[in-house]
């Protein structure tokens, strides 16, 4: 959230602080209600108000998609934002902050888990009402959070274990292809595998078997990279992994019986935004409690240094085996989600422009980092929508903006920081500085 | 039955024989040195000893069981704990991250337990919490628990190596000169935890050190090394005085 700030150069910098400090008493929950209640009021009012401000309609992703097509609206688009979004939230969350403090630590003292489910519901409620409003939106919602999921699951190996893997892309094919064999040939009548063996209605049900197998799946083809992680590191690994998602594509290609070059197509529509938000959270919540635990952290202890790690009683080996099958089982699991989002794959999908996109989000947000897995995602998901009108020149932006980041914050934006879930839904009585900054490389954590 | 026995073990390095027909009997509770020149061999026999390095020949037993060729975690977790000469840290974890995670091999509730954060997992990381900070109270660097390792001075950095080593359980604690390169104060301070730890818990000691004044004050018993044999063992007199070791590793005047 920014400041609608009246620029007095002066005192700009004190002014930033104060408001930083007006809202610092505001809990997430109180955040969340301001959305809730901007969503709703997008909902209603949102499509008169538009035409109001002289927009076709509801600005879709935040104006994303106006800046670059329709400069001219962007006076609109703003004072729509302002007044939907921003003014909104910004209002309740201060206003209400009292009473929805006291509310939050009554929650908190009565059961954390019972208050993060608390916030989790409001969370899907914004989402979904947000994402009510078109088409478009859910879809983008969608892939969003599959993104997240793909983005953790890269980072377990390429930002916790420090190994720059490229097998990522493959990983998902084999879950994409592995989900969608198991949906297409039992639940549904269709050109490839000819009538379904199970009724139909089972299929919803049967649905998590058939993405788990595919995670399973995808995490034994990640036994060809895990083993010879044993012996290489660094870039005869990239390499390996480079060529082990060469070969899944070029392996499905050939495949005639999963449809070869034209892909597999018709998969039943079981990814609803309740289902992904559940896999999604489920995703998150799996991953951080691993990456926080001594056997997570025996990855970073690899990463800094294996001998060390060895003669620390720790099982380097197991290590990293555990490390590549993790990120693989989720990278399947997304991939088996994406599937049946699309309802469609081919092995063109997962080619190393996906590679690309992958890589970006997670060096985008930050290595080792929950949090910074997420606003890569999301990040480069808006950006990505955003700057669709260019077309090709997207491809020309999107690697400058990496490169730009890579040498102002090498390890991404909000790189080494725990995501601790408790702190999140505290009570915020008194500011309480926490900051972590980051200069010069040396690291400071909160 | 000794608790550390090692058998004329020998090590080359390609046409270099680094360590040459080296005998060792460790018995419980002992405080040993090792000194030596540059490149005699110390640390090459602690690479050996922890199973970094396989010896080319002779034979190291534990409690009487042979343990050449076993991984070094697993050396480790029989209960041989060590710090490196030049520290091994990790650079992006935190003083407490270092010293819980030796507890490694300890830990019983699995992978089932990490991904999930079960009861057990939930109890058994407090226990390593604690005891952690026990063993960082004991090198005297508790409050700086939350900090990630880098940030720290020297000084402090090698007693983390010495809380983590700790933390492993170990049986007998190897310290590769852990005193190099420290100032005088940072020096009488790190021998009075090195004799904390063997008087508290009663561990078994292996030391190298370059600064004989360390050893001569600390150990019971002596090993010089001079390319890879050792030319002369016992108490700090009678290596002060031996003839060999002044000639050897003094130099030809008696400089202490
Ligand atoms: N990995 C290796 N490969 C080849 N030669 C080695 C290796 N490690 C050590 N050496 C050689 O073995 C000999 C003994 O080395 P070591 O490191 O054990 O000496 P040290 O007694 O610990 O010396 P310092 O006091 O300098 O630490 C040296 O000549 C060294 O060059
Ligand atoms: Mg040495």
């Amino acid at each position: 959230m920014k400041a609608t700030s009246e620029n007095s150069p002066k005192s700009n910098r004190s002014r930033a602080r104060a408001f930083r400090e007006y809202f610092s008493g505001v809990p997430l929950l109180g955040w969340l209600a301001g959305g809730l209640v901007a969503v709703l009021l997008e909902r209603f009012l949102g499509t008169p108000l538009a035409h109001l401000l002289g927009l076709p309609k509801v600005p879709v992703l935040f104006g994303c998609v106006i800046i670059l097509k329709k400069p001219l609206l962007i006076p609109g688009t703003v004072i729509y934002l302002l007044l939907v979004y921003v003014l909104p939230v910004g209002i309740v969350a201060r206003l209400c902050g009292s009473v929805i403090n006291r509310l939050v630590s009554w929650l908190f003292n009565l059961s954390p888990t019972f208050s993060v489910i608390v916030h989790l519901c409001l969370l899907y409620g914004l989402l979904s009402i947000w994402s009510g409003i078109s088409a478009y939106r859910l879809l983008t919602l969608k892939l969003t959070l599959i993104a997240v999921i793909v983005t953790l699951s890269l980072n377990i190996i390429n930002g916790y274990m420090g190994e720059f893997s490229c097998s990522h892309p493959g990983f998902m094919a084999l879950g994409a292809y592995s989900a969608s064999v198991v949906t297409l040939l039992l639940f549904v009548d269709d050109r490839v595998f000819g009538a379904a063996l199970l009724p139909e209605a089972l299929g919803p049900f049967m649905f998590p078997v058939a993405l788990i197998g595919g995670g399973i799946v995808a995490a034994v083809g990640a036994i060809a990279i895990a083993i010879p992680s044993f012996r290489t590191r660094g870039d005869y690994l990239a390499i390996i992994s480079l060529a082990f998602m060469f070969i899944v594509k070029s392996m499905i290609e050939n495949l005639e019986i999963v449809g070869g070059p034209r892909g597999l197509s018709s998969q039943p529509n079981y990814v609803n935004l309740p289902t992904l938000f559940l896999w999604t959270v489920a995703a998150v919540w799996i991953i951080n409690n691993f990456v926080r635990s001594v056997l997570g952290k025996a990855l970073n202890a690899v990463r800094d240094d294996e001998m060390a790690a060895d003669a620390m009683t720790v099982n380097t080996r197991r290590t990293k085996f555990v490390a590549f099958l993790f990120g693989a089982f989720w990278a399947g699991v997304a991939g088996g989600l994406l599937a049946h989002v699309l309802r469609y794959v081919n092995p063109g999908t997962f080619g190393i422009q996906k590679l690309a996109e992958v890589l970006a989000m997670v060096y985008f947000g930050g290595l080792n980092s929950v949090y910074g897995s997420i606003v890569g995602a999301v990040g480069y998901s808006l950006l990505s929508e955003a700057l669709r009108p260019l077309e090709l020149f997207k491809w020309i932006i999107i690697p400058l903006l990496l490169i730009l980041v890579m040498i102002f914050r090498p390890t991404g934006l909000i790189a080494f920081k725990e995501f601790n879930v408790m702190n999140l839904i505290r009570p915020k009585g008194k500011p309480i500085r926490e900051e972590s900054t980051s200069k010069g490389g040396v690291l400071i954590r909160s | 039955m000794p608790l550390l026995e090692i058998k004329k073990m020998s090590h080359d390095f390609g046409g270099l024989r680094a360590v040459n027909g080296y005998d060792l009997t460790f018995e419980p509770g002992q405080i040993r040195g090792l000194i030596g020149p540059n490149g005699a061999g110390k640390t090459t026999i602690f690479n050996l000893i922890t199973g970094i390095y396989i010896p080319t020949e002779g034979d190291i037993l534990l409690n009487g069981k042979s343990i050449v060729g076993l991984k070094p975690y697993q050396i480790a977790s029989m209960g041989l704990g060590r710090t490196f000469q030049n520290l091994r840290l990790w650079r992006h974890m935190t003083v407490l991250e270092h010293v819980k995670m030796a507890r490694y091999s300890k830990i019983n509730y699995g992978l089932v337990g990490s991904f999930f954060g079960t009861p057990k997992r939930n109890r058994e990381e407090a226990e390593i919490d604690d005891l952690a900070r026990s063993l960082l109270e004991l090198v005297g660097v508790a409050h700086l628990a939350e900090q990630v390792i880098v940030n720290l001075p020297y000084g402090d950095q090698r007693r983390v190596e010495m809380a983590r080593a700790l933390a492993t359980e170990p049986r007998i604690l190897f310290l590769d000169e852990p005193t190099a390169g420290m100032n005088p104060e940072e020096l009488i301070q790190m021998m009075g935890i090195i004799r904390r730890i063997h008087n508290e818990l009663g561990l078994a000691i292996f030391l190298i050190e370059h600064r004989l004044k360390v050893v001569m004050e600390l150990c019971e018993t002596i090993q010089a090394l001079v390319f890879g044999e050792v030319i002369a063992e016992g108490t700090s007199e009678e290596i002060q005085n031996d003839p060999r070791v002044i000639e050897a590793y003094l130099g030809k005047e008696k400089i202490l």
